[in-house]
């Protein structure tokens, strides 16, 4: 699970008091205590984003593996046979189009859940919120599974209740009325389709949780005075609880763009391997350019890095956010 | 009236979001005829235990036992916990407690290398393991898992840090104590409850890990049970008792932790977005 964060306020507010031991400054203290996080996250993240930048210019290869310290350098070799490759568009389009679909059902559903958990009477709320969290508790591998399973081409529930609509009903919306043995993750379609009800059914929960968490801030009078003043719920959620939260809306719209774009666990899971290349998207494409035989490091280094520059734009945005809801707080 | 449709919707999100762990549950109990029947039951009529003892027992798949994964695991997972709770804690102190130069450049790139995404390391950091000789190494996993869940630790234990009110130590350090006593007998108890709140989240990180493990481990016995999993059951396989009896030894430690600092989470991770 990757977590990310904004710092919480009190903290905030504590970190802008001035210091009141100023002799403290240019002591060695703080340094010794910070150095061995520094040292993990220099060695274990910051070094390797290097490397995989560097990898990316250079030939790669099994021989590389075996142990031959020479690097073939190729330049923007790597770059120019990826961007080249009329597959690549296709994965990238996957991926933009994916990640797309997921941030938008994500942010819709997510505020109707947190919107209707506002609404809700206590004791409801409280157990609603409380399945909702389930979901997001369940480990993306495990919760892929078993939509893999629901999604059984002959024993699974959801295959199951398709063949329980009306022979002529079904025949007529989807062209067919016998749905066992019918493969749900053959065509690149129903994959993706399946893929996006996985991902969206483990993301809404955060969504869910953090606009109630909004909405609680918000003063109820508020909407009381638009209500009293004739405006029906569409009017007051667009002028008044959107304006209001319009910060978070804003980070978990980034932060789902990130998770999203590079999506792996439930792809690798879902497609059984890295075998279907036609579901490819970016993060599972660079997997296997590197970990599928022949290994091929430098290309899967160029992928991770477009893959990477691309989040670090959205990430640009991110940080700008936070850093500006930091100095008005 | 309002009210009820109101409820209704409720119920309807909660069973979509709760089903298929429900499902997941109610499969890992039922023998196999119920499983594979041709009207599915909701709840198994003959519940059984049999999925679990055959994965647990090895009777499944000759020779492999879902124990020895259980373990590994775990190893992993508590082995990240310790390391990462310990340099979180120093770190956090570091930053909540003193004003340095590199204070603000320090929390900035916090914030920025959570950004990157793992997915794109995998490259770099399997050639890094190689060469350390960590390759097919529990210990190698530790590593990488204690970078990834490092540096979110440090920021979510600097706000427990920053909570303790400063004056205790000061009240301690003119009764006498040493800096270190100071540390160890009145901020560490005070800042224990964040400590646990932390190191779920690197528990559950470890915990859940796919595809490092799946990239860095090649030999049966050193699998962990997300790795056993993708392995054993990943490819075209029906068995689909075992399969659910395993996903739910993998899931229930994580659901028990997650329901316990959920609170935290949310609060963490968007509070300060929203000023009433």
């Amino acid at each position: 699970m990757t977590t990310l964060t904004t710092p919480s306020r009190g903290a905030a507010a504590r970190d802008t008091t001035p210091a009141r031991r100023p002799r403290r400054r240019g002591s060695p203290l703080p340094y010794l205590l910070l150095l061995p996080a520094l040292l993990v996250i220099a060695v274990l993240l910051l070094w390797p984003l290097g490397q995989v930048v560097a990898m990316s210019f250079h030939q790669l290869g099994i021989r590389q593996l075996r142990g031959d310290r020479e690097w073939p350098w190729v330049g923007l070799g790597n770059y120019a046979e990826i961007l080249g490759d009329p597959f690549f568009h296709t994965v990238l389009r996957n991926t933009v189009l994916f990640a797309a679909a997921n941030v938008v059902l994500t942010m819709i559903l997510g505020t109707l859940v947190g919107l209707l958990l506002n609404r809700l009477g206590r004791r409801m709320s409280t157990f609603v919120g409380s399945c909702v969290m389930l979901a997001w508790a369940t480990p993306a591998l495990t919760g892929t599974i078993v939509w893999k399973w629901l999604f059984d081409d002959t024993s699974g529930l959801v295959t199951w209740l398709f063949n329980q609509l009306p022979d002529g009903l079904s025949q007529a919306l989807f062209g067919r009325a016998d749905w066992s043995g019918y493969g749900w993750f053959n065509s690149p379609l129903t994959f993706f389709s399946v893929l996006t009800l996985v991902v969206v059914w483990h993301s809404f929960p955060f969504v869910a949780v953090s606009v109630l968490a909004g909405l609680k801030s918000v003063p109820a009078e508020l909407h009381e005075a638009a209500r009293v003043d004739g405006a029906g719920p569409w009017r007051v959620f667009w002028s008044v609880t959107f304006p209001l939260l319009r910060p978070v809306f804003g980070i978990l719209v980034v932060l789902s763009t990130i998770w999203d774009f590079k999506v792996f666990t439930q792809q690798y899971v879902l497609a059984g391997g890295t075998q279907d290349r036609s579901t490819f998207m970016l993060s599972i494409y660079s997997y296997s350019m590197a970990f599928s035989p022949p290994p091929k490091f430098g290309l899967g280094s160029a992928i991770a890095v477009i893959l990477t520059v691309i989040l670090l734009v959205v990430t640009g945005l991110y940080v700008r956010m936070v850093l500006r809801q930091e100095e008005e707080s | 009236m309002k009210r009820f449709a109101l409820n209704a919707v409720g119920l309807l999100v909660a069973l979509f979001a709760v089903f298929p762990v429900f499902w997941m549950i109610s499969t890992s109990l039922k023998p196999n005829r119920e499983i594979f029947s041709a009207t599915p039951q909701p709840v198994p009529r003959e519940p059984t235990l049999q999925h679990y003892r055959n994965i647990l027992s090895g009777d499944l798949i000759p020779g492999v036992s879902f124990t020895d994964f259980f373990i590994n695991s775990a190893i992993v997972a508590i082995a990240t916990v310790l390391l990462s709770g310990l340099l979180a804690l120093l770190a956090a102190t570091a930053v909540a407690r003193f004003r340095f130069r590199l204070r603000t450049a320090f929390l900035v790139m916090l914030l920025v290398v959570q950004m990157i995404p793992l997915e794109a390391l995998v490259i770099p950091l399997f050639l890094m393991i190689r060469r350390l000789g960590l390759y097919n190494q529990l210990p190698g996993l530790v590593l990488v898992y204690l970078g990834f869940s490092l540096p979110f630790a440090v920021w979510m234990l600097r706000g427990f840090v920053a909570a303790v009110p400063r004056e205790l130590e000061e009240a301690a350090a003119i009764d006498g104590a040493t800096r270190w006593q100071a540390f160890w007998r009145i901020l560490l108890p005070l800042v224990a409850p964040g400590l646990v709140a932390t190191s779920i989240f690197s528990f559950i990180t470890a915990w859940n890990e796919l595809i490092f493990a799946l990239t860095f481990i090649s030999t049966e016995d050193r699998y962990t049970l997300p790795v056993a999993m993708t392995y054993f059951f990943g490819r075209d396989d029906t068995a689909w008792g075992p399969v659910m009896a395993a996903s739910t030894l993998l899931t229930l430690p994580v659901m028990i932790f997650f329901v316990l600092v959920q609170r935290r989470m949310v609060s963490g991770l968007v509070s300060g977005a929203v000023k009433g």
